[in-house]
């Protein structure tokens, strides 16, 4: 089970989350000239490395808000989490 | 190479079985390999098995981190099928159904392939629908599929859940009667022998470490045992995929994600197919020593821990009693968990690369045992022709970048819910 830090309410558990994947894909700007890979980059291709791993999850049973993340893939510790407007440092 | 038969068991009996040969040697590694396989699991050992007896091309080593058969060939569920909708995968996996009828002679071991069938319950009248689309299809491509309606499942699976007033009454389902399980380990075991026989090289506790590549060509790879000169490589690594693609650069669509798997303590036959629970995912057999083997979703977040989490099994279980009630009342005897490829549109890539020399081979899901004899054939021709076959065309890796998806499920590119 793992336990998740709410940067709004706080230790919650994994069964009040749902899960949105890589958080660190961007979507290419609007209005630019965007090429056949960049669209691949950040539709399909993954790093999904062994180790740290900056997510997205939702606290779907909660405050709703989307959240982020870091977490060891292999251990699945869990190092920092941030609001979803905040940075990756 | 020692032939197994009962002749030779016999044999072995009056020496208490102390004096068989090793199945397969423990050689150090050569400076120079034909063709490097890396991954010593089912599509590698398989690959490397089709190289030497298709191909003629016995100079290869398998290079594995651990132990052979210690990934997702020895912690899969054992379910064997080919019920595809699309071509691509139909085809494909049909053509593995021929390799795992005859697997047993082929490599002169019982890898015990049983096909006992497999039922996909149905819990409603659209799902039905579904069913009767997708068993024509696979009519049509020449895999047997016979449309069930409730009575006809109820004679083959009367322990299932038809009470009235459930929450997913069981409508019918689409049986597939070819279908079945086999022995994984034996399989595994099975490939390791026979290409062992033939020349093939099994270093096993050997890591990768990097590659040597110049001017977009594989020239070697490095190891934990010493670099190797090699033209050709086949990465076979399935949940390390995107490990290794890391050190060549490579950013590919698959992300690696947890699935567990369980087995119950051994009761009495009760359960002579496969089947599947059509309003969720769980599926069930029962083992030849009498458990039931279970499986179902992900663990829902990208992992590498080969192990799993509570509230994943507990959810795919509740699906299991709800369609077989008597589940309940079975005492867990194990739970583990192996690292998948999932790939974005739920299909595998046995492809070249834009690296000369480097073929990959990944991208299995769910789906990686049955498909072990069809993928290491398919990609033993890859490598050795260095051009795809067409039973593997449609699993090419420029479908990302065209547009042209193998989505069977149609669900899109989150790997972890698919």
């Amino acid at each position: 089970m793992l336990y998740i830090k709410c940067p709004h309410c706080g230790w919650r558990s994994q069964n009040e989350f749902s899960y949105g994947g890589d958080a660190t894909v961007k979507r290419p700007e609007l209005g630019k000239e965007v090429s056949d890979k960049e669209w691949d980059d950040f539709v399909y291709n993954r790093k999904s490395l062994r180790g740290k791993h900056w997510e997205l999850w939702q606290h779907l049973s909660g405050c709703r808000q989307w959240i982020k993340v870091e977490r060891d893939t292999a251990t699945h510790e869990i190092f920092k989490t941030l609001k979803a407007s905040e940075e990756i440092s | 190479m020692q032939k197994y038969s009962i002749f030779s068991l016999m044999k072995n009996a009056f020496s208490n079985h102390e004096k068989w040969d090793l199945a397969w040697k423990d050689p150090l590694p050569k400076k120079e390999y034909d063709v490097v396989i890396i991954g010593g699991g089912g599509h590698g050992l398989a690959t490397a098995y089709y190289l030497a007896k298709e191909h003629n091309i016995r100079n290869v080593a398998i290079i594995e981190k651990g132990w052979i058969g210690g990934g997702n060939v020895g912690r899969n569920t054992t379910i064997i099928r080919s019920n595809y909708m699309h071509d691509d995968n139909a085809l494909f996996s049909e053509f593995g159904m021929d390799l795992w009828r005859r697997m047993s002679q082929d490599l002169n071991y019982n890898v015990m392939f049983s096909p006992r069938g497999i039922i996909n319950l149905a819990h409603s009248d659209a799902q039905m629908n579904v069913y009767a689309r997708r068993g024509n299809s696979m009519r049509l491509n020449g895999i047997d599929a016979v449309l069930l309606n409730r009575e006809q499942v109820k004679e083959i699976i009367p322990m299932a859940d038809f009470s009235e007033n459930v929450r997913f009454p069981i409508f019918g389902g689409l049986m597939q009667p070819s279908a079945g399980t086999a022995r994984h380990d034996a399989v595994a075991w099975g490939y390791a022998r026979q290409a062992d026989s033939m020349g093939v090289d099994i270093i096993q506790n050997c890591e990768v470490t990097g590659f040597d590549v110049k001017g977009g060509k594989i020239k070697g790879v490095r190891t934990s045992r010493g670099d190797i000169k090699v033209k050709k490589i086949g990465l076979c690594v399935a949940g390390s995929t995107n490990v290794l693609a890391e050190k060549l650069n490579m950013r590919l669509p698959i992300e690696t994600h947890l699935l567990q798997a369980c087995v119950s303590e051994p009761v009495k036959p009760v359960l002579d197919s496969v089947v599947t629970f059509g309003a969720g995912h769980f599926y069930i057999s029962q083992s030849d020593k009498g458990e039931m083997v279970m499986g179902g979703d992900l663990d829902g977040y990208n992992s590498y821990a080969q192990r799993g989490n509570l509230p994943t099994l507990q959810h795919v279980l509740t699906e299991g009693i709800a369609m077989m009630p008597f589940l309940s009342k079975l005492k867990m005897l194990r739970t583990w968990g192996g690292i998948m490829d999932m790939s974005m549109d739920g299909s595998p890539i046995i492809d070249k690369t834009h690296i000369e020399g480097l073929y990959l081979n990944c991208g299995w899901c769910y789906g990686g045992f049955k498909a072990t004899p069809a993928s290491g054939w398919t990609f033993a021709h890859t490598i050795a022709q260095d051009r795809v076959h067409e039973l593997n065309a449609g699993y090419n890796l420029n479908r990302f970048n065209t547009g042209q998806l193998l989505d069977e499920k149609g669900l899109g590119t989150k790997t972890w819910i698919s």
